[in-house]
């Protein structure tokens, strides 16, 4: 985030110029992403995914592949749809997930009791994506006019107005509400290939994994195209792109359409997955999801997308409330650990780190298990094969407010933390692990829901004040 | 959807006067939005829970003094207490989000902030979620300052002030708007009059040459989030007294109507504020008493949009002149 030393971030032309060169000589985890990044062809960055993802159902249950391969495919589609509109054309798009709804909603009204419609796939699929790319269209409209802010109000609000519609106003259309208010449409056929259903979680994975491949081949070469090259123009500068007759509207409104289709393509896939929807589905968290999918793989790369996707809803699965709770700690315990390892050098620093974090437990442990051991009393849950950090961290019994308080503490320590720097730095990062330790043991591990949340949210204004463009993609480079 | 046969005064009045009451608040919520817009160009999204921080405030003051059954002071002074605790709170958080969320952020891409702006307003409001629990907290306002509170006779704050056609003007609204105005007319004041609107208005008309007059930009900018912030903090106690519950989601649907509020008065004008908040508060009751309740958020949302479409600066809003 700082400049190092001598170079200036912004600034004199050969600075900008040379800029290219200085990132591929960068040593460590970042040369290595990015000469990665670089070297391996997209075919073959897509050869492997898809042929890791193929094999998927051969080792995984029924249910895992369900949480884990379903719905980080369709998280991987939502990110893909979102990243044309906000990574490639640069137009901050919050209604999105309500192309995602409106697209799943249509599917569910063409194919299933609701109405007693029962479309095969190969009809409904093309008119749900026209009709949600051509609502996509009619909204994007206004960002033909208003500036860019006014554009995120106006679909902030359209994505708000779709829930709100659906779930309390519901309108009586032919005799029924037409989107069955809060209980949602069920019952809902799956997809078919030309009349073959599709009703096992294999079919379904592997059609998805196709619809995935096929979306992100296309993207690829709309990327590469002339039209890829002007959205990404206009991304960087639209008075620019207008300036050198790139038709700023025609692109805006196009990157929105398409954006849209792809959502309404995932709403299909996904109302036919879940044989039901309702309007929760398509709420505000589900739209940060999709941001944290896209912001952490890096605006505007289809590589970084995919492994987002991967990452964000692996995670999200651990810390859903039916999953046992010693794997969300787990996980939780090795980003700790990663983000420790990635963040702190030199090496005896992070030793220093580590060793301190460990000696401060069960110093504190025993210190206050010696003056009232009501206060480490506290049973910690499921510990498993972990057991041993009950005598580590401080989990007491009773005392209610010490849960809220830790959590209050660890903010204001996480905050205080930015603003510090060098030894003290290192000093004040030991009790803040510990204290992150006690807060997960304390509060997150009851509310695993909240936690991710959370943390989600905390995720968004970390990567943008860090590395606002993600672990893929490329900083941008300002002249003044 | 019936729409009444006749027209009803006292229904018609009843209506009006909720719309006056809610329109305030919002106006309130609002007047955040336009100040740090108007001066970072910055849609701050999570003004509404940091709003809603302010009513947990107020209720954890409420508590603090001995609930709302049986508080230990007199209900003025209680009252009081409660909206320094919501406007301190609030004002607090709001200066922290703009130092760690947005300060970094300030001569980064446009989207960056906004995205940033909504991980802050998901943390919060997951936050109090962590910390207060899902279930609804109530001010009882209803019953707060009556001598037999455990018998739920009412208290002073549902007196009737005024009768109009036998419509109740109780004293609690008569609170809010008060309040409202003038919390309206000292902000007034110090924009127009003191060093720091000054500054203020100096620092939102052109950020860079305000800095190199010698203006400190960013501590003209963390009053702004401190003052704006403030004034949400006032009106999440005043929803609290108002309708006597807050919960941790009340930040989302209010900030969403105070920013239409922003919005269509015409964003960055302190007076726009204030009459796109009335407007919505009214638009709102009406379409509650005359439509039923599932359409007034839509009917809000239409408003925006419309106005959006119609005239993209607001009622009173000013054209901004591009120099390229």
């Amino acid at each position: 985030m700082e400049p190092a030393g001598d170079t200036p971030r912004v600034g004199v032309d050969d600075w900008v110029a040379s800029h290219e060169a200085r990132l591929d000589q960068r040593g460590g985890f970042a040369g290595l992403a990015r000469k990665i990044d670089d070297r391996v062809p997209a075919w073959a960055r897509l050869a492997v995914f898809a042929g890791f993802a193929a094999t998927l159902p051969l080792w995984m249950g029924r249910g895992d592949l369900f949480v884990y391969g379903i719905f980080t495919l369709i998280y991987i589609l939502l990110g893909l749809g979102l990243n044309v509109v906000v990574g490639y054309a640069g137009l901050l798009d919050l209604g999105y997930v309500a192309f995602f709804g409106f697209g799943a909603y249509f599917y569910a009204l063409l194919s299933s009791e609701q109405y007693g419609i029962h479309w095969p796939s190969a009809i409904s699929f093309p008119v749900v994506v026209a009709s949600t790319a051509l609502l996509g269209l009619v909204l994007g409209i206004p960002s033909r006019r208003l500036l860019g802010d006014y554009l995120a109000i106006v679909t902030l609000f359209f994505g708000q107005a779709f829930v709100v519609f659906v779930n309390a106003a519901n309108p009586k259309v032919a005799g029924t509400g037409l989107t069955g208010g809060p209980n949602g449409i069920a019952d809902i056929d799956p997809n078919d290939l030309f009349g073959y259903e599709l009703t096992t979680r294999t079919q379904q994975f592997y059609f998805l994994l196709f619809v995935v491949v096929a979306v992100l081949a296309g993207l690829h070469f709309l990327n590469e195209s002339r039209t890829g090259r002007a959205w990404r123009a206009l991304r960087e500068d639209p008075l620019a792109a207008q300036a050198m007759s790139i038709p700023v509207n025609r692109l805006k409104l196009m990157a929105f359409a398409f954006g849209a289709g792809i959502a309404g393509l995932a709403g299909c896939i996904f109302a036919a997955v879940l044989t039901a929807v309702t309007s929760g589905n398509f709420a505000l968290p589900i739209l940060i999801t999709i941001y944290a999918i896209m912001i952490l793989g890096g605006i505007g790369s289809l590589t970084g997308v995919v492994i987002g996707a991967i990452v964000i809803n692996v995670s999200f699965q651990f810390l859903a409330p039916e999953n046992p709770q010693n794997n969300a700690r787990v996980l939780f315990y090795a980003v700790v650990m990663l983000l420790l390892v990635l963040g702190v050098r030199p090496w005896w620093r992070l030793g220093v780190v580590l060793g301190g974090v460990a000696v401060l437990g069960f110093a504190a442990n025993a210190v206050v298990e010696a003056i009232s051991p009501s206060w480490t009393a506290g049973a910690v849950v499921e510990a498993g094969r972990l057991g041993f950090i009950s005598d580590w961290v401080i989990v007491p019994a009773g005392h209610d407010r010490f849960a809220n308080a830790a959590y209050i503490t660890l903010v204001v320590a996480v905050l205080t933390l930015t603003r510090v720097r060098g030894w003290w730095r290192t000093g004040l990062l030991i009790p803040t692990v510990y204290l992150s330790a006690i807060v997960w043991e304390t509060s997150f591990v009851e509310q695993p829901a909240v936690a991710r949340w959370i943390l989600f949210g905390a995720l968004l204004v970390f990567l943008m004040t860090v590395r606002p463009q993600g672990l893929l993609g490329t900083p941008r480079v300002e002249i003044v | 959807m019936e729409l009444p046969l006749a027209f009803n005064a006292q229904l018609f009045i009843q209506l009006l006067v909720n719309g006056i009451t809610l329109g305030s608040l919002y106006g309130l919520i609002a007047l955040g939005y336009s100040m740090v817009y108007g001066i970072l160009k910055l849609l701050n999204f999570a003004h509404g829970d940091v709003y809603m921080f302010g009513a947990f405030a107020g209720y954890g003051a409420l508590s603090l003094l001995g609930g709302p059954l049986s508080p230990n002071i007199a209900i003025a002074p209680l009252i009081v207490l409660m909206f320094l605790a919501g406007m301190v709170v609030s004002g607090l958080l709001g200066v922290v989000v703009e130092r760690f969320a947005y300060r970094p952020l300030r001569d980064a891409p446009r989207i960056a902030p906004l995205i940033s702006a909504l991980g802050v307003s998901f943390f919060l409001q997951n936050s109090a979620l962590l910390l207060f629990g899902a279930q609804f907290r109530t001010y009882n306002s209803f019953v707060l300052g009556s001598k037999n509170a455990e018998f739920f006779e009412p208290g002073p704050l549902t007196d009737p002030v005024f009768v109009v056609k036998d419509v109740n003007i109780q004293l609690v609204q008569l609170l809010v708007v008060a309040t409202t105005v003038s919390l309206m007319v000292a902000l007034t004041l110090l924009v127009a009059k003191t060093q720091i609107g000054k500054a203020m208005r100096a620092t939102s008309y052109d950020r860079e040459a305000a800095a190199m007059m010698g203006i400190d930009t960013d501590r003209v900018i963390a009053s702004t989030f401190f003052i704006g912030s403030v004034l949400a903090g006032a009106a999440g106690v005043m929803f609290g007294l108002l309708f006597s519950q807050v919960f941790h989601f009340m930040g989302f649907l209010a900030g969403l109507k105070g920013f239409t509020a922003a919005v269509v008065g015409g964003i960055g004008s302190i007076p726009g504020a204030m009459l796109g908040g009335l407007l919505v508060g009214l638009a709102e009751s009406f379409a509650a008493g005359y439509l039923g309740g599932r359409w007034a958020d839509l009917t809000v949302f239409g408003i925006l949009i419309l106005v959006l479409l119609v005239r993209p600066t607001g009622l009173l809003g000013t054209r901004a002149i591009q120099k390229v």
